[in-house]
């Protein structure tokens, strides 16, 4: 610690103002006060009294909420590696051992990129580098395939960061969530590689078992002519996996998908660290959940196809809804800021995703277009609602 | 009224200023960067969305445009005494879709192929905000060779922006420039971006081209 401390007392006049590398202060700043708790105080005049939870907390709280869903994702990458080639008697180890090779180089180029971007921004701009970046760096890999080629995470993190959030201003200042800017990039420009039956790693040369199909709960879903629910159930029995698609096994997260979204209850469980911790709005949380199941129960009872007459509990254990809702739907920046706008917000996020499932055959998935549309009317949520609370205290008012 | 404008006319005539004088040539250069109709401006995007997914089309659309205004700035400025200013817009429109049925039949004549992929955007030329702004905001008032050289200006700012995003959605999208195959040809196995291809990539590319141009000419927003 101590010869930390000497080199960067050695090297701090280069960065102050006169010195050679003045113009990297900021990433020099960055790196010490990564290191050690910087020495500085409030100045004589203004707030003294200051809360503990500062942005690097805040952020480092959602990345802590976010472990139980990356430890059980990377192994369910493996589970489903072998599960696919019909190795059933696979140990733990080995599948958290696949896992770890998968997602490790992922969770690296994404933070790699990103962070490097942000000191580029930061030197250029002349600003402190900020901490939002140690999220976003985290919710990409979870939410790409376990074999999505490495050069397209780097490419849609420098866009995500690139366009959705500097372009607009750095942390803070985004229209819409960064991590699904990324993913909604890879989707539109590379389609091949994120949708359709990648979900599964496979390595090179491994021969799947016979029968087997790489199809999500969603697309079969969606694919159904008759009960869909039926479909669901019978689904894996081809290749001796039965009842993959069971309403339990989709709701532990049993089952191929992007790498940390699998499991409803880790995404439970991260929801519950972030409500605990006053990080999280539960009410944009649970309205999600709850726009979802009543446009799923609406459906139910118009029943235009087959797959609108599945149970409505159902959508909340499929796909990335979960997450999105636990994760990206509470982003601070991006989702309303009034606590009335978060209810519509929610609701409004859990009713697009459910439409967009069962109404549009080209998307099987509806949360991250649902999130990305909604962040985008979030201002204007506020905005009536701001509206509405001035009109009833101007009929209160005796003017 | 009428002695009023003659007077004016009279004094405009003395200067007697050559074609190519230095608020002329301005007239070329400005709308090149500091008053580029698309990124500046922001007229015409439609078009510049539509056509800008291959360099070709978006060669011909740009030449088309630019012949078309400045034909008709050239001709509405002939007329612009004549023109009762209660009928305007209609007259400028018919002198307008003349220019670009012309243009259309030459293309349909002789560049057929590009013809198809261009479909409707020549025929929209018609309604292109870039024509009418400059018919309005130019050539009703002033004479008919600084008219010319403004359409000529305005044309070549809207077809660089054409060109430039045409260029990177091409060469990233496909992986050719004018058709030509550039990563094959070095031999790199390329896998083209479906984003640039659709619209909503043309849209982030102008957006960027927006983004360099201020920081170069140090726009700041005023609040």
């Amino acid at each position: 610690m101590k010869f930390l401390r000497k080199q960067l007392d050695g090297i701090e006049h280069n960065f102050e103002k006169g010195g050679k590398w003045e113009k990297y202060y900021f990433a020099y700043e960055a790196f010490a006060t990564f290191l050690f708790v910087p020495n500085k105080t409030t100045a004589d005049k203004g707030v003294q009294i200051r809360d503990a939870i500062d942005m690097k907390r805040l952020m480092m709280t959602v990345v802590i909420a976010m472990l139980p869903c990356l430890l059980f994702g990377m192994w369910n990458v493996g589970h489903q590696h072998f599960l696919a080639q019909g190795m059933f008697e696979a140990t733990m180890s080995e599948k958290l051992w696949i896992g770890t090779i998968k997602v490790v180089p992922i969770i690296a180029v994404s933070y790699i990129v990103g962070l490097g971007i942000e000191f580029l921004f930061a030197t250029l701009r002349r600003h402190p580098v900020n901490e939002g970046f140690l999220v976003t760096g985290m919710l990409i890999p979870l939410v790409m395939p376990a074999d999505i080629p490495l050069w397209q995470v780097a490419i849609a993190t420098a866009f995500a960061v690139i366009i959705g959030k500097e372009a607009f201003g750095g942390t803070g200042m985004n229209v819409v969530n960064v991590a699904l800017t990324a993913r909604a990039f890879l989707y539109f420009a590379y389609p091949t590689d994120i949708s359709g039956e990648v979900w599964t790693y496979l390595g090179d040369g491994a021969k799947t078992v016979a029968g087997y199909s790489g199809a999500t709960p969603l697309s079969v879903a969606s694919g159904s002519v008759g009960s869909s629910v039926a479909d669901l159930n019978s689904f894996g029995s081809s290749w001796g996996a039965d009842g993959l698609y069971s309403f339990s096994n989709m709701f532990f997260g049993f089952i191929p998908g992007s790498v940390g979204e699998t499991s409803t209850l880790m995404c439970l469980l991260g929801g519950a660290i972030l409500i605990i911790t006053g990080v999280g709005s539960w009410k944009i949380i649970f309205s999600v959940f709850a726009g979802a199941f009543g446009m799923g129960l609406l459906l139910n009872m118009l029943g235009t196809n087959p797959f609108s007459q599945m149970p409505a509990h159902y959508h909340l254990v499929m796909g990335g809804l979960a997450f999105g809702a636990v994760f990206m739907a509470t982003d601070p920046v991006t989702a309303t800021h009034t606590e009335t706008g978060k209810w519509f917000y929610g609701a409004l996020i859990g009713m697009f995703t459910v439409l967009i499932r069962s109404f549009n055959p080209a998307y099987p998935e509806g949360i991250m277009l649902a999130i990305l549309l909604m962040n985008v009317f979030a201002p204007l949520i506020d905005y009536f609602v701001v509206n509405a609370n001035k009109k009833r205290r101007l009929q209160r008012a005796t003017v | 009224m009428s002695t009023a404008t003659v007077e004016k006319e009279v004094v405009k005539v003395k200067k007697a200023e050559p074609l190519f004088s230095k608020k002329n040539k301005k007239l070329i250069t400005n709308p090149l960067d500091i008053d580029n109709p698309i990124t500046v401006q922001v007229l015409g995007v439609c078009s510049a969305l539509a056509v800008t997914t291959q360099m070709k089309p978006a060669f011909v659309m740009a030449l088309a445009l630019t012949v078309v205004t400045a034909s008709s700035n050239g001709i509405i400025s002939l007329l612009r005494n004549t023109i009762p200013s209660r009928i305007r817009i209609i007259v400028q429109l018919a002198i307008v879709s003349l220019w670009v049925i012309m243009v259309d039949q030459l293309l349909k004549a002789y560049v057929y192929e590009i013809w198809k992929q261009l479909s409707v955007f020549v025929g929209l030329i018609i309604t292109n905000c870039i024509v009418m702004g400059r018919l309005e905001a130019f050539a009703m008032g002033n004479k008919p060779g600084p008219s010319v050289l403004d359409g000529l200006g305005n044309g070549f700012g809207y077809g660089m922006i054409l060109l430039i995003v045409a260029f990177f959605r091409e060469l990233f999208g496909g992986g050719s420039i004018f058709g030509f195959k550039v990563f094959e040809a070095m031999g790199i196995h390329y896998q083209g971006n479906g984003l640039l291809l659709l619209p909503a990539g043309a849209c982030i590319v102008v957006g960027i081209v927006i983004w360099i141009q201020r920081s170069m000419n140090g726009y700041r927003e005023t609040h």
